[in-house]
């Protein structure tokens, strides 16, 4: 039953086999051991897998793997900087005070991450729109939109 | 879980072929209802044919109308200039679907086919006079859209039939239209009532718009009764409403009783009331059939009332949605 597909992860190009029942969300944390992209509800509603597929938030747990095939997949682990430091936008996160239990966390940053990618200076109302599909139940939402905000202003 | 095979063919006749000849097999485009239903044990495919990779299904044409590909996601609907501004309640309803992540893979042949009452963007593409393209193993078919829902996730396709896109027939500058979504949350939330209008006006020939210094910042209301002298004329309209039946609807009373008055404010909330009239919600955990139909009145006025201003300001976007 198992096929080999080929894509590019974290900017390193993969081989890997995989079951075709898989979604992307079990690949990236069962085999891959990458833990940081995570299972909330399972179903699309929470965006807590959230990785970035060519250049877009995509919700991992509704992805079925083997239409990861040749693309480019971006997960909170491929945000490191080479000298191990954190993303400019995970520091806006912490000095902001936007993490609490920090579940939710990953999938945020990933899906601000593709906004700041794709706009220079987002405004507010783009910013509440690129998270809408992330639920936090700790923060109430404001330091993260602020934490996201920090990073667009500094540019 | 139980397993499936997964195949990924490159031509609309090749996802066909494939499809004859495989047991319990399910197309697959975007996945974000599929791929649910299969988690919760609701759907258990053999086989899924993903459509995601076949390039004849992923088209936009504007020209002399609007041609969109069934595998076009609902993000690049939504984020497309000339949809915002020509077919501006489709844009409205593709922006409204579920969350970004699930915009971003989420199709529009998907929302169509799975044939929800709630589904967002079957209103506008009602009030659009879409039709549909169907692809099966004999050839290409076409029917009107209104024809092709049954009921409740119940569609027009035979047994392997493909839907290859929508077409939209090209409107002038005088048809606005609309799509409201009332929802208890902005996002990630099914509609508890969706209503879309276009608007056709007729200038006989004279170029209408607001042109004074207030246009800007007041109100369409205000401006309507502005522009009460000119006796503008509603030369077509098309009302259309999701969630009040098995099925998404027309509100063709409420449209007849529009088409060739002069337009007031006064008269949207009779249409609205109409509108109505024509409608049969029911209970449901969203919301209760009385609440619905009363929320019925209230937006089939208000998508009227945004179209006529999209066709009288079509530059601004001044008054803000969120005062609605």
């Amino acid at each position: 039953m198992k096929k080999e597909i080929t894509f590019t992860l974290n900017n390193e190009k993969v081989i890997v086999e995989v079951d075709p029942k898989w979604t992307l969300l079990y690949l990236l944390r069962e085999v891959f051991e990458m833990t940081g992209t995570k299972e909330g509800c399972g179903y699309g509603e929470c965006g807590a897998c959230t990785v970035i597929i060519d250049g877009q938030a995509v919700n991992s747990c509704l992805y079925p793997v083997m239409e990861a095939e040749g693309r480019q997949i971006v997960t909170i682990e491929g945000l490191m900087t080479k000298d191990g430091d954190l993303d400019p936008l995970q520091k806006a996160f912490v000095d902001e005070g936007a993490v609490q239990c920090g579940f939710c966390i990953p999938g945020m940053i990933m899906s601000s991450k593709a906004l700041l990618d794709e706009k220079e200076k987002p405004t507010e109302d783009e910013i509440k729109e690129s998270i809408e599909g992330n639920l936090c139940r700790c923060t109430g939402y404001v330091k993260i939109i602020d934490a996201i905000k920090t990073v667009a202003d500094r540019r | 879980m139980k397993g499936y095979e997964y195949h990924k063919p490159q031509t609309v006749k090749e996802a066909i072929d494939l499809m004859e000849g495989l047991e319990n097999a399910k197309y697959i485009a975007g996945g974000t209802d599929v791929m649910v239903l299969i988690r919760q044990k609701k759907l258990v495919p053999a086989r899924l044919i993903s459509l995601r990779n076949i390039g004849d299904l992923n088209y936009m044409e504007t020209e002399g109308g609007l041609r969109i590909g069934s595998a076009v996601t609902h993000n690049s609907i939504a984020k497309n200039d000339f949809v915002q501004r020509r077919y501006s309640a489709l844009a409205d309803a593709a922006k409204k679907v579920g969350s970004l992540q699930i915009r971003n893979v989420a199709t529009m042949g998907g929302n169509i086919c799975n044939a929800a009452p709630s589904a967002d963007t079957a209103c506008p593409l009602l009030v659009l006079d879409a039709s549909v393209i169907i692809a099966g193993k004999t050839g290409e078919r076409e029917m009107s859209l209104d024809d092709f829902f049954l009921g409740p996730n119940k569609v027009a396709l035979e047994k392997g039939e493909i839907v290859k896109g929508f077409t939209m027939p090209a409107f002038g500058e005088n048809t606005g239209s609309a799509y409201f979504k009332h929802t208890r949350r902005q996002a990630m939330d099914l509609p508890m009532l969706g209503v879309a209008a276009r608007v056709t006006i007729d200038i006989g020939g004279s170029e209408v718009g607001c042109k004074d210094a207030f246009c800007t910042v007041d109100s369409i209301s205000n401006i309507l009764k502005r522009l009460e002298d000119e006796k503008l004329v509603c030369e077509d309209v098309r009302i259309a409403m999701g969630v009040v039946a098995p099925r998404p609807i027309r509100a063709r009373k409420a449209e007849e009783a529009l088409k060739g008055k002069v337009i007031s404010e006064k008269l949207f909330e009779e249409i609205g009331e109409i509108a109505a009239s024509e409608s049969q919600p029911r209970d449901s955990i969203r919301g209760e059939a009385w609440y619905r139909r009363d929320m019925v009145k209230v937006l089939t006025k208000r998508a009227i009332l945004k179209a006529v201003d999209r066709v009288i300001r079509p530059d601004d976007t001044i008054w803000p949605d969120r005062l609605w």
